[in-house]
């Protein structure tokens, strides 16, 4: 199990540095945009990722409800926090590119304002996993994660309202039509190392979760004992 | 004890003590006061100004107010192991909650009802849209605050800081409620747009949330 784990990060390290090529060398540089488009198979991969992660989380959290077993809630904590380390990437990525092309770092158009606000439930599900104590840790936020995934399409919904009733964005943002088939490969490459990249942070961290709850077992067993040193 | 009875009988229990002690609601209107008057040194404005503003002020104040009795919702049953009473009792969960959500509710309720004639006062307010339709988003609007606030702050009772802790949860997934009562608030008072599309958005918030809660009360009561 841990060869094969350790296969998959070499496969990993080698799709990323493969697909860095791409983006940077082998993709052809946007028109209008310039260099600076390239961000974009940076920006949607970590996008996607970031999305997949919060599904995982969600998922974990009813299967933690319904089994309550460590382990989905290890899952769940882990996809948590690598969840929001990638939509911070997106988060960063974006005004970066929209500063050129645009001529503004923010703007609060449907789309941002949502991945702003996914961010924010995320980072306060993880502000409640640090604050609560000992056993009740693993229900508090899987109950959070259920209501932040619940509310997530209703943020959609409402913020499209809020902004086509106001005047729509400085540019469409409508990137992904008709991108040239060099780009197409280029991004297609990066989602899939992203994507790994995902997934081995998430396995890395989810032994980190489960060797935390072994310590703190450890202790609490110790503890009981009286064989504390 | 069925469930009716279970909730009617925690209400009244908890408005008999509201209106001994007037604790949660002296607060909140002190607190929703001051948050008026700092608005208006903070934004200084002009009487068509601020019935474009007012929408957000108006729900602000109430937000930050509604989390002062919010925090108090669950902290008296801590005292005497009140809550672990009712954990090992056969009284179903959702009375519990259904009776703290409805009794917060009724609070901030009154809380508005005395604070609108004070925005008008400070703010020169006047509705160009129909009155009604405040009502019915200030209605559906408290309850989308405080039926998410009342399982927050049974979420935040059980963790470090609990205080802080509440606000911290409870604003980033009542952001779509918040912009709904806001924007709601703003059409109607400038008359310039429907509100219609916001009032149907607080009505699904509402039961989405109301559902949600009802299902995973008992696990958070039960959490150990």
């Amino acid at each position: 199990m841990k060869n094969l784990f350790i296969a998959f990060v070499v496969f990993t390290l080698a799709l990323l540095a493969f697909s860095t090529y791409q983006a940077l060398f082998v993709a052809p540089t946007e028109q209008t945009m310039g260099e600076v488009q390239r961000i974009f198979y940076y920006h949607v991969p970590s996008a996607w990722t970031a999305g997949v992660c919060f599904f995982v989380n969600f998922l974990a959290s009813v299967a933690y409800l319904w089994k309550r077993n460590l382990a989905s809630d290890g899952v769940a904590a882990a996809s948590a926090e690598v969840g929001v380390t990638f939509c911070t990437i997106v988060l960063i990525t974006g005004p970066i590119w929209a500063r050129p092309v645009w001529g503004i770092w923010w703007t609060w158009d449907a789309r941002l304002t949502t991945t702003l606000v996914l961010w924010l439930i995320y980072v306060s599900y993880l502000v409640l996993r640090r604050f609560s104590a000992g056993g009740q840790t693993q229900v508090l936020a899987a109950a959070l994660a259920i209501f932040g995934f619940v509310d997530v399409p209703i943020v959609y919904m409402s913020i499209r309202w809020f902004r086509t009733q106001h005047p729509s964005p400085v540019m469409g943002g409508g990137e992904n039509s008709g991108l040239d088939p060099a780009m197409l490969h280029a991004f297609f490459w990066n989602l899939a190392a992203f994507t790994c990249v995902g997934i081995v942070l998430m396995v890395v961290r989810y032994r980190l979760q489960m060797l935390e709850e072994k310590v703190e077992a450890t202790h609490a067993a110790a503890a009981l004992q009286g064989g504390s040193r | 004890m069925t469930t009716i009875g279970v909730t009617r009988t925690t209400l009244l229990k908890d408005l008999r003590m509201e209106w001994r002690s007037k604790d949660a609601i002296n607060s909140m209107l002190f607190f929703a006061l001051l948050v008026v008057v700092i608005f208006s040194f903070a934004f200084n404005p002009t009487a068509e100004e601020s019935r474009r503003i007012a929408g957000g002020l108006i729900w602000v104040a109430f937000l930050f107010a509604a989390v002062v009795a919010l925090n108090q919702t669950w902290a008296r049953e801590l005292r005497n192991q009140v809550l672990d009473a009712y954990r090992v009792s056969p009284a179903p969960p959702n009375a519990l909650f259904l009776a703290k959500a409805i009794g917060n509710f009724f609070f901030v309720v009154v809380l508005e009802a005395l604070m609108a004639p004070l925005f008008v006062v400070f703010y020169d307010l006047r509705s160009v849209g129909p009155v009604w339709q405040l009502i019915v988003v200030a209605l559906l609007g408290t309850w989308a605050l405080v039926v998410n606030g009342t399982f927050f702050a049974a979420l935040s009772i059980r963790t470090r800081s609990r205080e802080i802790m509440l606000p911290l949860i409870l604003f980033p997934i009542s952001i779509p409620a918040l912009l709904a009562m806001v924007d709601a608030t703003t059409s109607i008072l400038t008359g310039e747009a429907s509100p219609d599309f916001w009032i149907k958005m607080l009505a699904v918030y509402d039961v989405v949330f109301t559902a949600v809660c009802l299902l995973l009360f008992e696990s958070v009561l039960n959490a150990e």
